[in-house]
């Protein structure tokens, strides 16, 4: 687990912005993939979980509009109402982006619980839009996708970074 | 908790403005879609958008599926090979009863000077994926406008009514499925034509029969079956069976609730019916400003 965490010394190359979007779009893809049954409701939102890592990690490179837009991807995907998952994206932009310098510096444990609690955010924001618009509450399961989704917050830790430390020799770097 | 880079780094808005802003303007695409129909091009715009990234992330599946079809057994394909055979024999049978029982009932109909009910044709959809949303009841199938495929068409299975068409893209549209809380459909009880509606309830196989009086002629395995009133659904199309009757006389209505005959949740293949009602048309509206509101109001039905 420790070897997860880069190293405090440790710099990383700075992350082009063409990576981030590839890495929304396989986010995007996998949520769209046709899960179902208890896959469907244990399934994170990787869309938000990856939203998250760039916006703790480098929230200079990644504005509120990619947020939006996926947002409004998923909904049209989903058949859900247009604009819920932007709210819900949009809220979670706003508190990863105020925290993100504290949460880079907790251990990765105490990383996990916070993933936790920020994919909380638009799953609730979600709620109450769509308790207000007249819907059924879902069960308590609905909540799921936040533990599944702070669980895989070390396996983002150690793939998003890839790019980043792709040179070993730090004399030769290129940037 | 938050503080704000020393001025000459240029950041642009504050993470709190730029929330404001951001969220103002998806509630404000979240009210319109909801309550007006504004939003419904620019829905299109992004569904083509989506759509081959849903293919692309749909793919893998399918073809997993195809390369276990290829290893079917032969004793399997055997077995059902069989019970097809034997289903075809006991439909043909029914088949020529049909047959004979149309063309009496188009004699009768001609002699009472009635005209005839349903001139239907149907569409076969594949199922791609069920709705992410945990709030609704959707499924996706893949036929949409090119495909002449209308917002409001009946959606059935080989047993009965499985929802309706609900929102029509290029290539894709979405079936609300009979259990939605928002779906309601016209019914008559097949036993002794009592009229009633029955409403989704958003449990998987639960339905509601609503607005029953509390000494209204239902009992427990009656058969609920399209009425046709409405002009959407064809007459006779299997609904729902009801399961359980409670009758208070401290409440109006009796609570019945029912479960769907065909298989909702878990389908493969659905049948699309394009069906021309002979009821009279709702008149065309005078104005814009109704036109808007009856739109709302079909949108329950």
């Amino acid at each position: 687990m420790a070897s997860l965490a880069p190293r405090p010394q440790e710099i990383l190359l700075p992350v082009k912005r063409s990576f981030i979007a590839v890495t929304l779009v396989g986010a995007l893809l996998l949520n769209l993939l046709p899960w179902s049954g208890a896959a469907a409701l244990a399934k994170p939102d990787f869309v938000a979980l990856t939203l998250l890592y760039w916006y703790t990690y480098e929230p200079r490179k990644i504005g509120f509009t990619s947020a939006l837009v996926l947002g409004l991807l998923m909904d049209i995907s989903d058949a859900s109402l247009f604009g819920q998952h932007a709210l819900g994206y949009t809220v979670l932009a706003y508190a990863a982006i105020v925290l993100h310098r504290r949460v880079r510096r907790f251990a990765l444990g105490a990383q996990m619980l916070h993933a936790t609690a920020m994919l909380l955010l638009p799953l609730i924001a979600m709620l109450v839009v769509r308790l207000a618009a007249g819907a059924e509450a879902p069960s308590m399961l609905y909540l799921v996708a936040c533990l599944t989704g702070g669980a895989l917050w070390p396996l983002l830790r150690l793939l998003l970074p890839l790019q980043q430390r792709a040179t070993t020799d730090p004399d030769h770097a290129s940037i | 908790m938050e503080y704000s880079p020393p001025p000459f780094f240029k950041t642009g808005p504050t993470p709190l403005l730029r929330l404001l802003f951001f969220s103002a303007l998806a509630i404000a695409l979240m009210v319109t879609d909801a309550r007006l129909q504004y939003l419904d091009s620019m829905r299109q715009v992004v569904a083509i958008v989506v759509y081959p990234l849903q293919r692309l992330a749909s793919s893998p599946v399918g073809l997993a599926q195809r390369v276990g079809e290829f290893f079917v057994t032969h004793t399997s394909l055997r077995e059902e090979n069989a019970r097809l055979a034997g289903e075809s024999f006991e439909n043909a049978a029914a088949l020529q009863q049909l047959k004979s029982l149309q063309a009496e009932n188009a004699q009768l109909r001609e002699l009472l000077g009635t005209r005839s009910r349903i001139s239907s044709s149907s569409l076969s959809a594949q199922i791609l994926y069920t709705s992410r949303d945990p709030f609704s009841r959707k499924v996706i199938v893949d036929k949409g406008w090119q495909d002449e495929v209308k917002a409001g068409q009946a959606v059935i299975d080989d047993r009965g009514v499985v929802g309706q068409i609900t929102r029509v893209y290029p290539w894709v549209s979405e079936v609300t499925l009979l259990t939605d809380k928002g779906l309601a459909v016209p019914v008559t009880n097949l036993r002794n034509g009592l009229r009633g509606v029955v409403f989704g309830v958003g449990r998987d196989g639960a339905l509601e029969l609503r607005f029953m009086p509390v000494n209204a002629d239902i009992q427990s395995g009656d058969r609920l079956v399209t009425s046709g009133i409405d002009g959407t659904y064809p007459p006779g199309l299997p609904v729902a069976e009801i399961t359980n009757i409670e009758r208070d006389s401290a409440y109006t209505f009796a609570r019945i609730t029912g479960k769907p005959v065909a298989r909702v949740a878990s389908n493969a293949h659905v049948l699309v019916l394009s069906w021309e009602s002979t009821a009279p048309r709702e008149p065309a509206p005078e104005a814009p400003a109704t036109a808007k509101r009856r739109s709302k109001a079909k949108k329950g039905s």
